[in-house]
């Protein structure tokens, strides 16, 4: 039998069979699952515990009052600012907004709490008191409060994506979920499974056992077995959280909504409230139906796998040439680096400016392509740019499974010698 | 069997083998000798193509070293271990399929040797259970599972108790009486005069001795001899021989004496005969460790 096979083998059974992993395959999904139930029961009932601002107003103008939102629930208040301000050092949870008598010349609001106001707070407040400004000005300016409330104009964006195939619905917010989630997924697993790579030979290195080992596999041989296996390690674990997440949602989907669709089926009245507050999950389902599961799942995989080969032999290169986990840091820098940076700038960058030119090299270049080339995804990349990407990625892990090799050979038969990048790059120039 | 012809292996500041060349009867028990980073364990990474030479052959059966001839070798390094959390089995039937085994031939093999050595319950047992000396059973076993030509052992003694050793000796001994050869490395000279039939000295990168155990010793001897005797002798001096040493208790008197290149041990005697009460006449042969201080002290 071949033996970089048996190597894989190995590798890939004893972690299979690891209580640990078991615990992760299970454990994930049914966080996963959590997450998602938590996501439509917010959806369906609104977040509770919404702040309650109290306004004192000086103005006179906003005697319509504000509108409770979802975030922020307003109350006019008829106490004086003094008695108001003691309220708000005597509770910590009351909030009270001041409008100054000259706030139509430019008088500042002002904001009194004991905690920190928090951003939709502060702009819900923002935007009603422009609204009704705007309101009175209009007003004064001549057109009356009914004409007012007949000039609401209410839209919003259906997106069609437009192909030669016809059109169809997309929901952008899905798809760009779906990548994210992707690029997260692989941004850490490139660490996790790497860094088991780095381990499983630091531990053959210390426990000894890879100089029996070499003398029946090639070097060479022994680090492609270990980070293959390890990979699929990775992959298996993958699909089994695919193939629990979707089952148990399926599940709990079903139960969730399984009084509503009924309802929807009798069409009774008294439950049409129900139906409709459930809208709003059913929406979130739709969207995910939407994503192009065929497209993004390929090209999810084929990153995963290029960029994992291409960072776990580094990791391999790092772990044979140390003794133990500590001593690994130094190394580790340039490894996390360009992966560190690559995740930062797509959910900074990528994300706003998804065709930029620094967006383009991000997702071509094969250090970070993988989590860039993700991010990118849901914009839309042409062709010839995936296939570039994609190349160039196998070209990268060729690369540094070559050079990872060639300092691991030597690696491995170095006991307790403190290692330098300089002495790494000797041992690349080794012979034989 | 072995023939390692011209082997250099350079490292980037120094050199680790320097145009040494060595032969290995088929069938024999083979000392490789040396001091600590004379370059030993880089030959033997060479013979077992972990490393490869920068320049020099070496010669299978006839054959030039190749990947073929793994199976054909077992090797047990200085530097040895075990995965820690892996059975015994588990991990005997990877290394055992490893070196060619299928997995049938495998269990097979192993259970025999397991047997032999009197550890089948350990099967099922994790080598983080066992203690280091049941460890080096197992890594033995290891070594000789796929019935190999050639066995390399790398300072085979190092950590094992009197017990184990003599154990381990005694398959050594086996397996050789079976066919196979044994090369082993070691600093323990009581060892190599108990089991080599040849041996190789490597010092400083160089070979510089090699040859059958009992033709080594025989090149170091000093003509040196040592005397017992009852009685005085009348006339100690004399042009056959010097004393080196002398002790006397009462009337017996021990002399180690070299002898001068133009006389035998007989000529001694027959000198010694009519004086003297001869008790106990020996040739001073160096030992191994002698000859090994002698040669890496120069």
């Amino acid at each position: 039998m071949n033996k970089t096979l048996l190597v894989i083998k190995r590798e890939y059974f004893t972690r299979v069979k690891k209580k640990s992993f078991l615990l992760m395959t299970f454990l994930v999904p049914m966080l996963i699952i959590g997450m998602y139930a938590l996501m439509i029961g917010l959806a369906i009932k609104g977040g509770d515990n919404v702040p309650t601002v109290e306004v004192v107003d000086d103005s006179g103008i906003f005697t319509r009052g504000f509108k409770d939102k979802k975030s922020v629930k307003f109350q006019n208040s008829v106490k004086t600012l003094d008695q108001a301000r003691k309220k708000v050092v005597n509770n910590e949870d009351a909030f009270v907004l001041h409008i100054p008598k000259d706030i139509a010349a430019g008088g500042k609001l002002q904001l009194f709490s004991q905690k920190k106001a928090g951003i939709s707070v502060i702009s819900t407040i923002e935007d009603q008191i422009n609204e009704q400004m705007r309101n009175k000005m209009l007003e004064d300016a001549g057109i009356d409060a009914e004409t007012l409330d007949n000039i609401k104009p209410s839209f919003s964006v259906v997106s069609k994506e437009l192909t030669a195939e016809g059109e169809k619905d997309s929901s952008s917010g899905a798809a760009m979920g779906v990548a994210f989630a992707a690029a997260i997924l692989i941004y850490m697993s490139l660490f996790i499974y790497g860094v088991q790579v780095m381990r499983g030979i630091i531990e053959e290195k210390t426990s000894r056992i890879v100089e029996v080992v070499i003398s029946s596999v090639k070097p060479f041989q022994l680090m492609l077995g270990k980070i293959v296996g390890i990979g699929l390690v990775g992959l298996t674990q993958f699909l089994l959280w695919i193939i629990l997440s979707a089952s148990l949602a399926a599940v709990a989907t079903n139960m969730i909504f399984k009084d509503k669709i009924e309802a929807v089926k009798s069409n009774m009245p008294g439950q049409a409230a129900a139906v409709a507050e459930s809208n709003k999950g059913v929406d979130l389902l739709n969207a995910l139906g939407t994503v192009e599961w065929g497209y993004i799942l390929p090209l999810f995989l084929i990153f995963f796998i290029g960029g994992y080969m291409l960072y776990s032999a580094l990791f391999a290169a790092v772990g044979s040439a140390v003794d133990s986990d500590t001593e690994t840091q130094q190394f580790m820098l340039p490894i996390t680096l360009p992966l560190l940076f690559t995740y930062i700038m797509s959910f900074s960058f990528i994300v706003n400016n998804p065709d930029s030119s620094l967006s383009f090299w991000l997702s071509i270049i094969p250090f970070t392509s993988p989590i860039a080339m993700m991010v990118r995804l849901p914009f839309g990349v042409p062709f010839w740019q995936l296939s570039l990407s994609i190349a160039l990625l196998i070209g990268g892990f060729i690369l540094t499974t070559w050079v990872a090799a060639r300092i691991y050979r030597v690696g491995i038969l170095m006991y307790g010698k403190k290692v330098s990048f300089k002495e790494l790059g000797k041992w690349f120039m080794y012979k034989g | 069997m072995l023939s390692i012809r011209n082997i250099v292996k350079q490292y980037a500041n120094h050199r680790a083998l320097d145009d040494v060349s060595i032969e290995v009867e088929k069938g024999s028990v083979f000392g490789l000798l040396g001091p600590n980073g004379a370059g030993k364990t880089s030959l033997i990474r060479i013979i077992n193509q972990i490393t490869a030479p920068d320049s020099g052959e070496i010669y299978l059966n006839g054959e030039k070293l190749n990947p073929s001839h793994i199976s054909k070798i077992g090797y047990l390094p200085e530097e040895r271990g075990l995965y820690k959390k892996m059975e015994i089995g588990e991990q005997m039937l990877y290394l055992a399929q490893l070196k060619g085994l299928s997995r049938h031939d495998a269990t097979e093999r192993i259970k025999y040797w397991f047997e032999k050595m009197e550890i089948v319950s350990w099967w099922k047992k994790k080598v983080e259970d066992l203690s280091k000396g049941m460890q080096q059973k197992v890594q033995f076993i290891a070594t000789v599972v796929h019935d190999p030509e050639l066995i390399i052992l790398d300072e085979p003694f190092s950590g094992f108790d009197p017990l184990n050793a003599q154990v381990i000796t005694n398959e050594i001994l086996e397996l050789n009486s079976k066919g196979a050869t044994i090369i082993f490395s070691t600093h323990r000279m009581e060892s190599v005069e108990q089991l080599c039939d040849s041996i190789a000295l490597i010092h400083r990168s160089k070979k510089i001795l090699e040859g059958k155990v009992k033709e080594v010793k025989n090149r170091y001897r000093s003509n040196t001899y040592r005397v017992g005797f009852t009685g005085q002798l009348t006339s100690s001096e004399n042009s056959m021989f010097t004393i080196l040493s002398s002790t006397s208790d009462n009337n017996d008197t021990h002399l180690t004496i070299k002898v001068g290149e133009k006389y035998a041990a007989n000529d001694v005697l027959k000198f010694l005969i009519p004086q003297v009460e001869v008790n106990e006449f020996m040739e001073v042969i160096p030992s191994m460790n002698d000859i090994f201080i002698q040669n890496v002290k120069n």
